[in-house]
């Protein structure tokens, strides 16, 4: 590990920036991830923000089971994503296509599609449909553990 | 008088230049950010929050964009920040240093044109359909502020007797007339326009255009950007206070001085957390029509005055 590195291990656990990429969720995780930036929570105490771009993106939030459309963008997402970089796979259809795992266009899971972008890639899982906003926070600080 | 060349380098990097507005800079992207979060009735970020980010930045990995061209790409937000950076030397040294020069107010517009035209530049170069929107907002949006700006810049020199000379300026009677008051209310509404906030953060519109012209940037390009919009929310409070409120004053003057920028800042926070987004059609057309009009009477009366040796209008 270089001094940029683990600059920027040291500093993304200070400011997480995150980028949400909605794999064909049903979109009650989405709801619950603004739950975490309103004020009974407050995210940004930590220096967790939404960022509109993966270029911008210290962790990119996954929710959905990955459908057929959405693999690519995923892919690309990732690739855009300015390394060192953390994936954390969202809800249950984030960590293993929960309900929709047999739906005829789920082609399968985040850590999959991630895994084969990039073997080495940092993937946290984060159960629950949708997870509790608790969770998500114990989920970023156990992600920012990791890296 | 006879100052040295390494003086001047300490001058331009250290006091009033580059370090010292930098920290002022994230100090007040802080107070931006925890003023918000408290009108939100959020707790906010710690006061080390806008370092963290700009460390990481720079020790991220910096991403070229297929379609960009690389040289632009990367130098725009060098220009930008050197811009920022001689604009807060400026400033700094009438301010602290009680030193200026004839014509360094027409020096600081050009000056504080170069960010804009850094992002302009930048988003151009990075090949990306959306940044080009960006750009291209960003561009009408200094089409619509820059002539009110131009105005409110007349009418205080008419004001202070025809003098381009910065120091004159703030020995001047700033806002203390019917036209520089006018004139001070226009250049408070084209300062939120030039620093790119609600109401007119059209080019960057977040929530539409996901940050418009910077949205291919990563790493250390983008810890410049940030770097540049931190020196600006310095920059263009104490623009505001130089020409109009009289500068931040000498010895324990000072510390009204300091009063003064933070009641400009948190005003511009406030006015951005109470607004919604305008359209860039609105935005133009509240620009030429409502407040050129204001900053014509204000030049205007200026003149009048100047012609008439009335000293309150
Ligand atoms: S985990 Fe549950 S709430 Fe989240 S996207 Fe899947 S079905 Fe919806």
């Amino acid at each position: 590990m270089n001094w940029k590195e683990r600059l920027a291990r040291w500093g993304i656990k200070r400011s997480p920036w995150v980028y949400h990429v909605n794999t064909g969720a049903c979109n009650n995780c989405d709801i619950e991830i603004l739950d975490v930036l309103c004020p009974r929570f407050d995210a940004e105490r930590f220096g967790i923000k939404l960022v509109g771009t993966p270029r911008h993106a210290d962790v990119l939030l996954v929710s959905g089971p990955v459908t057929r459309h959405t693999e690519q963008p995923l892919r690309d997402a990732y690739e855009a994503t300015p390394k060192p970089c953390a994936v954390v796979a969202f809800g249950a259809c984030g960590c293993s296509s929960g309900i929709f795992k047999d739906g005829l266009n789920v082609n399968g899971t985040v850590d999959r599609v991630i895994r084969e972008e990039d073997p080495e890639a940092i993937i946290t899982y984060v159960p629950g449909c949708p997870p509790r906003p608790e969770a998500i926070i114990s989920a970023a600080v156990k992600t920012l553990e990791a890296l | 008088m006879a100052t040295d060349w390494y003086m001047y380098l300490l001058y331009f990097l250290i006091f009033p230049g580059f370090i010292f507005s930098l920290l002022v800079g994230l100090l007040a992207v802080w107070i931006d950010r925890k003023v918000t979060a408290r009108i939100q009735w959020r707790v906010g970020p710690p006061l080390l929050q806008p370092v963290y980010d700009l460390v990481k930045l720079i020790g991220k990995e910096v991403l070229l964009p297929v379609g960009a061209q690389p040289l632009v790409f990367l130098f725009a937000p060098l220009v930008g920040l050197a811009g920022a950076v001689l604009a807060a030397f400026l400033l700094g040294s009438v301010n602290f240093l009680q030193s200026s020069f004839v014509g360094d107010l027409i020096v600081l517009v050009y000056l504080l044109f170069l960010p804009s035209l850094a992002i302009i530049i930048g988003g151009s170069a990075s090949g990306n359909p959306i940044s080009a929107i960006g750009s291209s907002r960003e561009m009408k949006l200094i089409l619509a502020y820059e002539l009110p700006l131009a105005l409110a810049v007349i009418t205080v020199i008419i004001n202070a007797g025809f003098t381009l000379n910065l120091n004159n300026i703030v020995a001047g009677p700033g806002a203390a007339s019917v036209s520089g008051f006018l004139a001070l209310l226009v250049t408070l509404i084209c300062v939120q326009a030039k620093l790119a906030v609600v109401p007119f953060d059209i080019p960057e519109a977040e929530t539409e255009i996901m940050e418009g012209p910077l949205v291919e940037y990563s790493g250390l390009p983008l810890a410049i950007f940030k770097t540049m919009e931190a020196l600006l929310l310095y920059i263009l409070p104490l623009y505001v206070i130089t020409l109009f409120l009289g500068g931040l004053g000498e010895g324990w003057w000072m510390l009204l001085g300091v009063l003064k920028y933070v009641l400009l800042l948190v005003i511009i926070i406030l006015i951005k957390n109470t607004n919604p987004r305008l359209r860039i059609d609105q935005a133009v057309n509240f620009f030429w029509t409502k407040v050129t009009a204001l900053a014509l009477i204000a030049a205007g009366l200026a003149a009048l005055g100047e012609i008439y040796g009335v000293s309150w209008l």
